[in-house]
């Protein structure tokens, strides 16, 4: 018998503390194994931002920085500036990304830093308690939109890879989604690609993840695949929306 | 078949996302065991049958299944 | 080597491209634009990085991360740039990384002014951001000390793994004075084990961190900082005592301000009356003891703290007279500058008190 799947030696043995059903898990491990596979396990520098991901520092094995909220990109600046060979990569959540840490993704793009980003949409904040998020869509309930997000109280879900896209830096930027396993493959494609572009010095790399969040959504975790799909998908569509060649 | 899959039991959060993505409907929740979480864990009732094509260790968020196919 | 002639913000930069520093984050605000500027042309001479931030938030995270990875990294801001900087700084305390930052003081609250202040000593010295941390602050009075002890803020930090402070107020920013750019006695400074690198599989990862979810853990690292903060006050603090041989008045005052009360001494001493100054160099680790041991002394009649501020230094000269002197307090605020006669004023009415 061969083994043709098993866990990547570029996670640690230790339990996810995600909720069940949580994609997260699936998204970690994406990004570990294109660490494998692109032999950067040993030369990769992580930042886990606050928010669910906050102890992605227990998951990955590689050198790793807690970072506080929205401040992912600036540090992960600091990080490459000192290191330009290693490869640095953030992992955000909606809230950290598309909210409090707006300029320093916007700005890191500019500027052209050359890590990744991934960049995990669920429409909700997790860690905290199911609040409305920059990308919660219309009508979606939250703890603070109980009856739904009103676009003419909190404006409409913010597209963070279309806008990022306008950026000459960011070099690539693509739209994924884990909700089914031709997805997943989909996904992992697009983070590996991320990963060689910023290795061969190219410039801003993010590759957003649609995810799900049963706890907050109120869903089972199969109920949420589909619900992503199905609301999710055709506000967030997705995609390609740079790469090096259109530069 | 070829396939086998392989549980690490105690790591199952019986989300049952894997058993979405099995072409032959062979991955089921064991509803006569609790693992050491206190959910009833994924299984394969009918391991014959299994291809190896790994779907649903790819679904699987938490790493619980490892795949192995003959060669 | 000669002295030459610098502006306080320029001679901080380049004592701490001397130090090796080589990598610096910054946003401009005045008054300390002149050490972003500086940086930006001297850094990639030296084969440094500049980095001009979007934020000074941004800025201190960057701090955050270069010094994570191992650098020696340095921001500057003034007042309220440096109230952005908190929370960063916060964190760096927490995960103990060495950095160093520049507070060059200006009037506040709020947007206040661009005039010299020292109304930031709370901020510098009782928290700043949130948690149970401390900076190193040094105080410097003249340019030369501003240089002095940028370039052993670098070591004081790579040794303790902790941020320290330079505060200087804008007068030290901006002023020229001779400096002499002197070879700093060397540490023994230990290995960055602890930075990220890259495993290059030879280790265990590394993780910086400031997070301990677990209260009996975050307890343990609180204790484990403040045996550091007990180290570096037996180890770092430093005063001047200036004329205390028989003082009748005691100063306590840094920075410029400690300048324009030896002023005031010399010339209360030409009237006969005799006073003295304990200046601060290390705002924390304050100096209670100096105080404490003047409080003692059957000479000394009381204390007459001088700030730029309301009177925010005052209470930890209150602390350490422990109400054996009355302590007393002159400041001017906002960007006013005190003047040696008022000081001169102020002896006369307290010592007319006391008689």
């Amino acid at each position: 018998m061969a083994v043709i799947f098993e866990k990547t030696k570029a996670l640690t043995d230790k339990t996810f503390h995600y909720c069940p059903g949580c994609t997260h898990g699936i998204i970690h491990r994406l990004v570990a194994e294109v660490l494998e596979e692109l032999n950067l396990t040993d030369n990769a520098i992580g930042v886990a931002p606050v928010g669910c991901s906050v102890f992605a520092y227990d998951y990955f094995n590689c050198d790793m920085h807690e970072a506080a909220h929205g401040r992912a990109p600036a540090v992960a600046t600091g990080i490459k500036r000192v290191h330009p060979d290693n490869a640095v990569f953030t992992y955000q959540g909606d809230g950290d990304l598309a909210s409090i840490g707006c300029a320093e993704i916007v700005h890191a793009a500019m500027r052209g830093e050359k890590f990744t980003t991934i960049f995990v949409n669920n429409a909700i904040y997790g860690m905290t308690g199911g609040q409305m998020a920059p990308t919660t869509l219309i009508g979606q309930k939250a703890t603070t939109a109980p009856l739904g997000r009103d676009e003419n109280h909190a404006g409409l879900p913010l597209k963070v890879s279309e806008m990022l896209a306008t950026i000459p830096k960011a070099v690539f930027v693509e739209r994924v989604s884990v909700h089914d396993v031709k997805h997943i493959n989909q996904a992992k494609k697009a983070i590996k690609k991320a990963f060689q572009l910023q290795m061969e010095g190219k410039g801003f790399t993010l590759v957003e993840v649609l995810s799900t969040c049963p706890t907050n959504w109120g869903k089972t975790p199969v109920e949420s695949l589909k619900w992503l799909q199905e609301n999710m998908m055709p506000y967030f569509p997705l995609g390609n929306f740079r790469t090096p060649e259109e530069v | 078949m070829a396939g086998k899959v392989i549980f690490d039991e105690n790591r199952c959060k019986g989300c049952e996302l894997c058993t979405t993505v099995c072409p032959f409907n062979l991955v089921v929740m064991n509803k006569e065991r609790i693992n050491i979480k206190g959910y009833h864990p994924a299984t394969v009732k009918d391991m014959d049958k299994c291809s190896g094509c790994a779907s649903c260790a790819k679904i699987c968020p938490d790493v619980v299944i490892k795949v192995e196919r003959e060669k | 080597m000669a002295k030459e002639l610098w502006k306080g913000n320029e001679a901080i930069a380049e004592a701490a491209i001397k130090s090796g520093c080589r990598f610096f984050f910054g946003y401009p605000i005045t008054p300390q634009n002149e050490i972003p500027e500086y940086m930006s042309l001297r850094m990639p001479q030296e084969g440094g990085c500049f980095l001009q931030a979007e934020s000074e938030v941004a800025a201190i995270n960057m701090v955050y991360g270069a010094a994570g990875s191992g650098a020696r990294v340095m921001t500057s801001s003034s007042s309220p740039g440096i109230s952005l900087k908190q929370e960063g700084i916060s964190y760096i305390a927490g995960a103990e990384l060495p950095c160093v930052i520049v507070n060059i003081v200006r009037g506040g609250p709020g947007l206040g002014g661009i005039q010299p202040a020292q109304s930031d000593y709370y901020q510098a010295c009782k928290g700043g951001g949130h948690g149970d941390y401390r900076l190193v602050v040094l105080a410097p009075s003249s340019v030369q000390e501003a240089v002095d002890l940028t370039q052993e803020a670098f070591d004081i930090a790579d040794q303790y793994r902790m941020p320290v402070m330079i505060m200087g107020d804008g007068m030290i920013g901006q002023m020229m004075e001779p400096v002499e750019f002197r070879e700093v006695a060397k540490r023994q400074l230990p290995d960055k084990e602890w930075a990220t690198t890259g495993t290059k599989g030879k280790r265990k990862a590394n993780v910086i961190n400031s997070l301990f979810i677990d209260p009996a853990e975050c307890e343990k690292h609180n204790n484990k900082l403040f045996a550091k903060y007990d180290e570096i006050t037996k180890n770092e603090m430093r005063v001047e005592e200036y004329k205390l041989e028989g003082a009748e008045i005691v100063f306590v005052a840094y920075g410029t301000t400690a300048r324009i009360v030896k002023n005031a001494i010399n010339t209360l001493e030409k009237e006969g009356i005799k006073a003295g100054l304990i200046r601060p160099i290390t705002l924390w680790p304050f100096p209670y003891a100096s105080i404490e041991a003047a409080a003692e002394k059957a000479n000394v009649k009381a204390f007459l703290t001088v700030e730029m501020s309301m009177g925010q230094m005052v209470d930890d000269v209150k602390i350490a007279a422990s109400g054996k002197k009355p302590v007393h307090f002159y400041g001017r605020t906002g960007g006013m500058v005190p003047t040696p006669a008022a000081i001169v004023e102020q002896v006369k009415k307290i010592l007319g008190g006391v008689k």
